[in-house]
C-alpha cells in the first residue's frame, strides 16, 4: 500500500464537528533558527566549560593523563628534529682528518698541506701543529693540569680537509681516503662521515618509532576522553532521553559533550606544550655544555610555533573525536534501528 | 492522522506485545486507549513516537509511513507530537520554565518568542507563578501539569498521553482531563492511554480497547 494513500476521513475532510481551525506545529523562521543555533553553541561551550571547572581536581587529573600522552611523542619529536638538524649540519661539512707522522717536522707538514691545497677534490684545508692541537685539547678537555705534567706532547699534527661538494658520496670519499693514505708522512686518515650516516639511519628509525608511538598514544587519548565522556553521558542519561523524546536531533544531544571533549583537548594540548617546553629548557642547559665541548654553534630547538599549533589542533581533534564516538555509541543504544 | 494496518510488535525474546492491530484516528479527534496493564497500550504509543519500529504491518502518522522513515527524520516527527508520561519525565536540574522551554530550544526559537510561548503554556495549565521553581518542589499534580505544558508548548498536531492520571486523585484527574479536552477543542488530535475506566466512562469520547495485544474494540 502506498505511503500516502488517503486515510479514512483524513485531511481531505477536515474540520469535523464544526471545530475551530486546527493548531499546526509552527516552526520558527530560518533566521531565528540560525541565531538560536549559534546561541545554543555558545551556551553549550560555556556550560560544558563550567561543568569541567566545577570539578577542578577530576578535570585536572584527566587533563594530566591526556597531556602526558600528548607530550611523550612531542618530546621525542623535538629530540629527533634536533638530532636531524645536527647531522645535516655535519653532513655538509664532513671533514677528513689526516694524522701526520711524528717524523715530519712542522715545516714539512705545512708544505704537505700546501701541496694538497691544489687537489681539486679538497675545498678547504687547515693545518694544526702538535702545539696547536695540545692547546686546543687543554682548553676543551679540561685536563689542563694533568697535561702540563707530560714531558712531551703525545698529540700528532693534523691536517683537516673538507672535500668539495661533488666528492661527498661514500665511493669518492673512499677513493680520497686511499689516495691520502698513500702519501708519505700520513699515518692515518679518518672520515667523520660513516657515523653521520649511521646516525641518519638511526634518526629515520627514530622517526618511524615516534610516529608509531604517536599513533598509539593518540588512540589512547581518544579512549581516555571517550571513557570520561561516557561517564558524563551516564550521569546525564535522563536529560538525553527527554531531549530525544521531544524531538532533539543527534547533533543537539551531542553538542555539550563535543564541547567537553574540545575543552579537554585544548587544555591538555596547552599543558602538553608546557611540558615539552619545560623538558627542552631542562635539557637545554646540559646540551649547551656538550655543545661547547664539540665546538659547535648548535642550539637546542624547542617546539616551533607551527608545531605547537599543530599539537593543539591535534589535541582538539582527538578530544572532540573521543567525545563524538562516546555519544554515537550511546545514541545507537537508545534509538530503534 | 494515525493509522495502523495489521501491526504486530514482537520484542526481542519473543514476547508479542501487539498482534495484527488495525485502527485509525482522524485529525482533530480525541480518543481513549484502554485495556488492562500489559495489553499493549504503551507499546502502541511507542510505535507512534517511533521509539520502536513495528515488526510487521504499517504505521502512518501525519501521512508518513513510519516504517520507511530514516533515523535522521525521527526528531522532526517527534516535534509534531506532544507526549505526557505517567512519570512526567521532567528534569530536576533546571527550573519549571526551562523544562517547558526545552522543545522550543530544540526547534530553534529565539529567546523572546520562546519566553512568550512558555508563559502561555504555563498559564494554560495554571502554573505561571511557579516558573522559577525547581519541579522537585511541586506536587505530583503540578508536576504532571508541567509535563503537559511541555507537551503542548510547541503546538503539536498530535497529543499523546500514557496514563496521565495514574498518580493523581480523582479531583486532579478530572482537572487534567479537562485540560486535554481544551486542547482538543482547538483542533489538536488527542490519544490518551488509560485504564481509569471510571473516569473515561464519564467522558463522551471514542474508546479503543486492546486485550492482550489484540484490538478488541476499535470504538468506531
Amino acid at each position: 500500500m502506498p505511503a500516502n494513500s488517503p486515510q479514512r476521513g483524513s485531511p481531505a475532510a477536515p474540520k469535523q464537528r464544526g471545530r475551530k481551525q486546527g493548531a499546526s506545529t509552527q516552526q520558527p523562521e530560518l533566521g531565528a533558527r540560525g541565531q538560536s543555533y549559534l546561541s545554543h553553541h555558545r551556551e553549550m561551550a560555556q556550560v560544558s566549560l563550567k561543568r569541567l571547572l566545577a570539578t577542578p581536581m577530576a578535570t585536572l587529573m584527566t587533563l594530566a593523563v591526556i597531556a602526558i600522552a600528548l607530550s611523550l611523542p612531542s618530546v621525542f619529536y623535538v629530540g629527533l628534529q634536533n638530532v636531524g638538524q645536527l647531522s645535516d649540519h655535519w653532513q655538509g661539512a664532513s671533514q677528513v682528518s689526516l694524522f701526520l707522522s711524528d717524523q715530519l717536522s712542522e715545516e714539512e707538514g705545512r708544505d704537505l698541506a700546501l701541496q694538497l691545497q691544489s687537489n681539486s677534490q679538497i675545498a678547504e684545508l687547515s693545518y694544526l701543529s702538535k702545539d696547536d692541537a695540545m692547546a686546543e685539547f687543554k682548553q676543551f678537555a679540561g685536563f689542563g693540569r694533568a697535561l702540563d705534567q707530560l714531558k712531551q706532547n703525545p698529540l700528532p699534527a693534523v691536517i683537516l680537509a673538507v672535500p668539495t661538494q661533488d666528492y661527498l658520496s661514500p665511493d669518492s670519499l673512499q677513493a680520497l681516503t686511499q689516495l691520502l693514505l698513500s702519501i708519505d708522512g700520513v699515518d692515518d686518515v679518518r672520515i667523520d662521515l660513516a657515523w653521520v650516516q649511521r646516525l641518519q639511519a638511526m634518526v629515520l628509525f627514530g622517526q618511524r618509532a615516534v610516529l608509531l608511538l604517536a599513533a598509539l598514544l593518540a588512540l589512547g587519548v581518544v579512549l581516555v576522553v571517550g571513557n570520561t565522556i561516557r561517564l558524563e553521558i551516564q550521569n546525564r542519561s535522563d536529560e538525553i532521553r527527554v531531549v530525544k523524546l521531544v524531538g532533539g536531533t543527534d547533533g543537539f544531544v551531542r553538542r555539550p559533550f563535543l564541547y567537553t571533549g574540545l575543552w579537554y583537548g585544548l587544555g591538555a594540548g596547552l599543558l602538553a606544550w608546557l611540558l615539552v617546553q619545560l623538558s627542552v629548557w631542562y635539557l637545554g642547559s646540559i646540551v649547551d655544555r656538550l655543545v661547547v665541548l664539540y665546538q659547535s654553534d648548535f642550539q637546542l630547538q624547542g617546539l616551533g610555533i607551527g608545531a605547537a599549533l599543530l599539537l593543539l589542533l591535534f589535541a582538539v581533534i582527538l578530544g572532540s573525536g573521543g567525545a563524538w564516538l562516546a555519544v554515537l555509541r550511546h545514541l545507537r543504544e537508545i534509538e530503534p534501528r | 492522522m494515525i493509522r495502523f494496518d495489521n501491526v504486530s510488535m514482537r520484542y526481542p525474546g519473543g514476547h508479542e506485545a501487539l498482534s495484527r492491530v488495525g485502527f485509525s484516528m482522524d485529525r482533530g479527534e480525541m480518543a481513549f486507549l484502554t485495556g488492562h496493564s500489559g495489553a499493549g497500550k504503551s507499546t502502541l504509543l511507542r510505535l507512534i513516537m517511533l521509539m520502536e519500529r513495528a515488526s510487521q504491518g504499517q504505521v502512518y502518522v501525519c501521512d508518513q509511513n513510519l516504517n520507511r522513515m530514516p533515523v535522521s527524520q525521527i526528531p522532526y516527527l517527534r516535534r509534531k507530537i506532544g507526549v505526557v508520561f505517567q512519570n512526567h519525565q521532567l528534569l530536576f536540574d533546571r527550573t519549571v520554565f526551562d523544562n517547558v522551554a526545552l522543545p522550543l530550544q530544540i526547534s530553534g526559537y529565539e529567546r523572546d518568542s520562546m519566553a512568550r510561548r512558555v508563559r502561555a503554556a504555563l498559564d494554560k495549565v495554571g502554573l505561571l507563578q511557579k516558573e522559577k521553581l525547581n519541579p522537585l518542589l511541586l506536587s505530583t499534580g503540578e508536576q504532571q501539569r508541567v509535563g503537559l505544558a511541555r507537551a503542548i508548548v510547541n503546538k503539536p498536531q498530535l497529543l499523546l498521553a500514557d496514563e496521565p492520571t495514574g498518580n493523581l486523585d480523582p479531583e486532579l484527574s478530572a482537572e487534567v482531563m479537562g485540560l486535554f479536552r481544551q486542547f482538543n477543542q482547538v483542533g489538536v488530535t488527542v490519544l490518551i492511554a488509560s485504564h481509569d475506566l471510571d473516569l473515561i466512562s464519564r467522558m463522551p469520547y471514542r474508546r479503543i480497547t486492546l486485550d492482550k495485544g489484540r484490538m478488541s474494540d476499535a470504538g468506531e
